[in-house]
């Protein structure tokens, strides 16, 4: 309930909060939408002794629309992508994830970019991040660059930013015409975070081949990961109830899963399995097929 | 009864606390403000069983704004007292602050107080505890094996007690002669009670009058304080006084003393300042008393046509570490006498070991008893049909109590007299309300299509109201189970209740004003309720056992005949007229035959306290004092059905539709009992299928946040259909029976036996509460291997 005390700082611009972490380095964190920081300070897991506020920092809120991507503020809440017209109009698989995390109040401040950067094994965004093949602007001291997301979830709650950069933007590829995304989640009871969730894209062509398919899992290990054996068995085949079946068979390879009160690692493993078909079916639902 | 009419009575009166408290103006203990507040922070045993070889302060005691640290001996009260003997009892000695070792994981060992709760949280963190660990124990069954780690030398295999109802011989004999046996282990989980308000106490000691005040989240001020002045601080009642204001929530575990406020009290005294604690959630998880936690073996016998002729049961109560204030009640004599249920049992015999084990004190928890016996009959009846091939309901059917409506009571074989019954009906509305039939249809149709639906039912009775004192006292009670009231008439008519009994959710203070309102005749904005203030009301027992309204309730009434019988009096004499000519009808008392002669209740209420005109010898002033004892409990009962639909590939359970038929005698506020109903439900379905209080071996608690403990959510429930059937309660002037736990005690074998009966063709005869995917995705597997 009572953190360790701490000192604040509201920086304004991207340049001003990275100065401030350059000089107070591992002693201090960033705040987003603190729904996964403050409980931990709460609970003195986290004792930082600064905190600096990205709240105030300006152009890091808000989804932008290119040519064949949105890009995403770091700070947009899982709110704002829920009823972004834009998201629902060229990633409505965005908008599906957002609208089932937590619950009004943690998707108004819980933030993308908090989310990614936090990469809890349970969290709902890193598997759409990965199945879309999203990538996470970072800026730091020697300017910006880019990370897919196959390399940023690097382990339990770890990703590839280094300690003095700030993730300002993800940007999220629009899958052409033809395609079609789904995210399932196995909510826990409890914490409603993902017991298992997979998160699908497939684009299909006029033949209702699979030319292309991004799926991921998040929960079941201490990281999310992409199912690569999974994404192969779709590719360039014709995606009937079968073919599905059979290629969501490999959706818990590769994934190191854990054993907790709500399952074991062959319980995990079956869900796995279980809601890739059902995101899988899903996502060729929507794609046309 | 109440010969007045009823105007308020059985009204959907909306409850006048609620907008205080939907618009954050209640004001609970956490909300105390004193000048020269000081906070604490206590340090908790991160060991299940350990013994505590130093406590280190120094650090602790340099933090800055950290005035003191006490530990273990330092804090120089009595231990914390046990309420209900039974007979063999042993009961462990219970320090404030842990002393020599501790007993598990949350466990109080030293309080740090600081001019801020940032401070006291920083120094808690500065003590260091060197702790030897030692092999601890959490399941109450593997505490009683040999070589199972003890908690204390002088409680040999950690049995606690002992403890048998019923007739061994009458039942064996039962079991001899059976045409069916059927035997049901169960497992009836722990559960954490997790009221919206933490437990929180502010203690204020004035070194002046030496007067100590206590503001604590208290189901029972009073209780409080004859505890705590009594037995642990060792000072007359009158230097304490206990103020119990909004309270939010308690479901039992806000009956108990507990470390922390007589830590807190003793601190205020020895600083000479107040002192402020609230529980965080995770110390609310950790050291609140928990609930339930029974590993049972139910065996029952029938004869040729389904009747049942004999129950045989084997409990091992798991009692935590301690003995919480009530622990050895729940588990024996608020569980082995419902075991006849709504059914005629002839024989019974129920033995119940109470064990200590390296996990928090267990006691009453919402239903606190009656669920975990409800729970065993009902699950029971239920794989009793499966093997009997009956349909549940038949079963239930042929073996109910006759009904029982005039007055005479039914003996059980389990002691209890049920004060009124007749259970026929409300499970016959139950069904038609549930669509029975058209259900049953409905699953047969479904599983054809590879769909699992269930139905479940349970027919329930409950015990509220505790109780009759001299049984009370007979049984162990350490005090009697009474309840006062108190009505105050003030000059211009408008009137003050005081009532024992404590509103923390309830709502008393509309319920109560209803009925004094009524039985006045006066409007119920002249008519306000106090409670929870031990200088203010007289001794009371408090709320639990859903006593308010019948003990608590009874107690106004007398309170009111008194008060109506001197009104009487003067209006009589003020009218010169008879007594007995009188009526008093709509806040008046006119001579009968000219209703133009009359005096209305303001100018009697006005006439008592001027006294200029009252008659000859009779004191003034308009006021009355009850103390209502009981003749009986109170015996509510119903049926509930639920339907689940079951996805036997992930195991996941949706419940698709609750009906509950509740016969709670005559109802005050239909609103009100409504509420207590929706919620019941739903934390009984909690127990169904989502919470438990997991301890791993090592004692450690694995389920102590909200992030892995599994309340109940709305998005889990569906609307309900209740209804009711209405048997008054003979024994009380109000005929009500009580309705603060019907729902939790009918609601968890009702899903639960709609569960299993949804995998019944996967074969599946029983699941262990709480019914999770996992499980159920294993017994399906299973089968299907
Ligand atoms: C009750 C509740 C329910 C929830 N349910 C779900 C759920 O169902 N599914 C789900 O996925 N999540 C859930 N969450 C988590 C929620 O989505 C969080 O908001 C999110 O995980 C973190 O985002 P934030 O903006 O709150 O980040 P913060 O808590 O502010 O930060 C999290 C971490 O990320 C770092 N960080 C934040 N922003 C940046 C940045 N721009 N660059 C570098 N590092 C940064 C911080 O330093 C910190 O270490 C829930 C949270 C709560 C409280």
């Amino acid at each position: 309930m009572y953190p360790a005390a701490f000192e604040y700082h509201a920086p304004t611009s991207v340049k001003d909060a990275l100065k401030l972490l350059a000089k107070l380095k591992d002693d201090a964190k960033l705040l987003a939408g603190g729904h996964s920081l403050v409980p931990m300070m709460k609970l003195r897991l986290a004792q930082p002794g600064h905190l600096i506020d990205l709240r105030k920092v300006k152009g890091l809120s808000g989804i932008k629309e290119e040519k064949a991507a949105l890009v995403i503020g770091a700070m947009t809440t899982h709110w704002a992508i829920e009823s972004s017209k834009a998201a629902k109009a060229k990633l409505p698989v965005l908008a599906e994830v957002a609208g089932i995390i937590g619950d009004p109040a943690v998707r108004n401040k819980g933030t993308l970019g908090g989310s990614v950067a936090h990469a809890d094994p349970a969290a709902d965004w890193p598997a759409a991040m990965l199945a879309l093949g999203a990538e996470m602007v970072c800026e730091g001291p020697k300017g910006k660059r880019t990370v897919k997301a196959d390399d940023w979830f690097v382990g339990l709650m770890t990703t590839a930013a280094k300690g003095n950069e700030i993730l300002t933007a993800i940007r999220v590829p629009v899958w052409p015409a033809g395609s079609g995304a789904a995210y399932m989640k196995f909510p826990h009871p409890a914490s409603r975070f993902a017991v298992v969730g997979v998160c699908a894209a497939v684009t299909l062509d006029k033949q209702g081949v699979c030319t292309r398919a991004g799926v991921a899992v998040t929960g079941a290990g201490t990281r999310a990961v992409r199912a690569r054996g999974v994404e192969a068995a779709l590719t360039g085949k014709k995606l009937d109830a079968a073919a599905i079946e059979a290629a969501a068979q490999k959706a818990a390879d590769g994934v190191d899963v854990q054993a907790d009160l709500q399952g074991s690692v062959e319980y995990k493993a079956h869900l796995c399995r279980v809601f890739a078909r059902r995101a899988i079916s899903e996502a060729v639902k929507r794609a046309g097929g | 009864m109440a010969v007045t009419e009823e105007r308020l009575f059985g009204k959907a009166i909306k409850r006048r606390e609620d907008p205080r408290f939907i618009t954050g103006r209640g004001q609970y203990v956490d909300d105390v403000k004193l000048p020269g507040m000081t906070y604490a922070a206590f340090v908790r045993s991160p060991h299940a069983h350990a013994r505590i070889k130093k406590v280190d302060a120094a650090a602790a005691r340099k933090v800055a704004g950290v005035l003191a640290v006490y530990a273990g001996e330092d804090v120089q009260v009595g231990g914390l007292p046990c309420g209900w003997m039974l007979p063999g009892i042993k009961v462990p000695a219970r320090p404030a602050l842990a002393q020599g070792k501790v007993r598990y994981v949350g466990e109080p060992v030293a309080i740090v107080i600081g001019e801020t709760p940032f401070a006291a949280k920083d120094g808690a963190e500065a003590v260091r505890v060197q702790y030897e660990a030692l092999p601890g124990v959490a399941d109450g069954k593997k505490a009683h094996a040999p070589g199972a780690p003890q908690l204390f030398d002088e409680i040999p295999k950690n049995q606690c007690f002992y403890w048998t109802i019923g007739d061994k011989a009458s039942t064996d004999a039962a079991f001899a002669s059976a045409a069916t046996v059927v035997t049901q282990p169960l497992v009836n989980q722990r559960l954490i009670p997790n009221a919206i308000e933490p437990r929180a106490c502010v203690a204020s000691y004035a070194p002046g009058t030496g007067d100590l005040t206590l503001w604590v989240t208290s189901q029972n001020p009073h209780v409080h304080r004859l505890l705590m002045a009594a037995f642990v601080l060792a000072i007359p009642e009158t230097k304490m006084r206990v103020i119990s204001p909004d309270v939010g929530g308690g479901f039992g575990s806000k009956i108990f003393v507990y470390n922390e406020e007589v830590v807190v009290s003793w601190a205020s005294r020895t600083l000479g300042r107040p002192v402020k604690w609230t529980a965080e959630r995770r110390e609310s998880f950790l050291n609140d008393a928990h609930g339930r936690d029974h590993v049972t073996e139910a065996a029952m016998a029938f004869d040729r046509e389904g009747k049942i002729t004999g129950l045989r049961v084997k409990t091992h109560a798991n009692l935590g570490a301690y003995l919480s204030t009530f622990a050895p009640l729940i588990p024996s004599y608020l569980y082995g006498p419902l075991l006849s249920g709504v059914y005629k049992i002839p024989a019974i015999f129920c033995e119940v070991w109470g064990m200590l084990t390296n996990t928090a004190p267990v006691d009453a928890y919402r239903g606190a008893g009656r669920p975990e016996a409800t729970y065993l009959l009902e699950r029971t009846m239920d794989r009793a049909a499966r093997q009997l091939r009956l349909d549940p309901v038949e079963l239930r059917r042929r073996n109910f109590i006759p009904p029982f409506t005039d007055g005479t009571p039914y003996q059980t074989p389990v002691a209890f007299a049920y004060d009124s019954g007749d259970y026929a009906p409300a499970l016959r509305r139950a069904l038609e309300l549930a669509g029975y039939e058209q259900a049953r249809r409905d699953q047969a149709a479904a599983r054809a299509k590879g769909r699992y639906i269930g139905i479940g039912v349970s027919t329930y009775i409950e015990a509220c109201g505790p109780a009759p004192s001299a049984v009370a006292g007979s049984l162990g009670a350490g005090a009697g189970l009474w309840e006062s009231g108190q009505v105050r008439v003030h000059p211009a008519g408008s009137v003050t209740v005081y009532t024992g009994s404590h509103s923390h959710g309830q709502g008393h203070e509309t319920t109560f004003a209803q009925v004094v309102a009524d039985q006045l005749g006066i409007p119920m904005e002249q008519v306000e309720v106090v409670h929870g203030d031990t200088a203010q009301i007289p001794f009371g027992m408090g709320t639990y056992g859903s006593r308010s309204a019948c003990v608590g309730g009874s107690a106004l009434v007398k309170c009111l005949d008194k008060i109506k019988e001197k009104g009487r009096k003067i209006a009589a004499h003020l009218l010169e007229a008879g007594e007995q000519d009188l009526d008093f009808k709509d806040g008046a008392w006119s001579v009968k035959g000219s209703p133009d002669r009359k005096k209305a209740w303001g100018e009697v209420a006005l006439m008592a306290y001027l006294a200029h005109n009252i008659p000859q010898g009779m004191e003034p002033g308009l006021e009355a004092t009850s103390f209502y004892d009981p003749v009986n409990f109170t015996f509510p009962f119903g049926a509930h059905v639920a339907v689940v639909e079951v996805d036997a590939e992930t195991g996941a359970v949706k419940l698709v539709k609750y009906t509950a038929v509740d016969d709670v005698g005559r109802v005050i506020n239909p609103m009100i009992v409504d509420g207590m109903v929706h919620g019941g439900i739903a934390q009984g379905v909690g127990q169904a299928l989502w919470e438990h209080g997991v301890y791993g071996d090592d004692g450690q608690l694995l389920s102590a946040t909200m992030m892995d403990y599994a309340m109940p959510k709305a998005d889990g429930l569906p609307s309900y259909t209740t209804d009711r059937t209405v048997t008054p309660s003979p024994i009380n002037p109000l005929g009500v029976k009580g309705a603060g736990e019907t729902g939790t005690i009918a609601s968890t074998p009702a899903v639960a036996n709609a569960v299993i009966d949804a995998l019944a063709p996967f074969g599946v005869t029983h699941l262990d509460l709480p019914l999770t995917p996992q499980k159920i995705w294993k017994a399906v597997a299973a089968a299907k291997r």
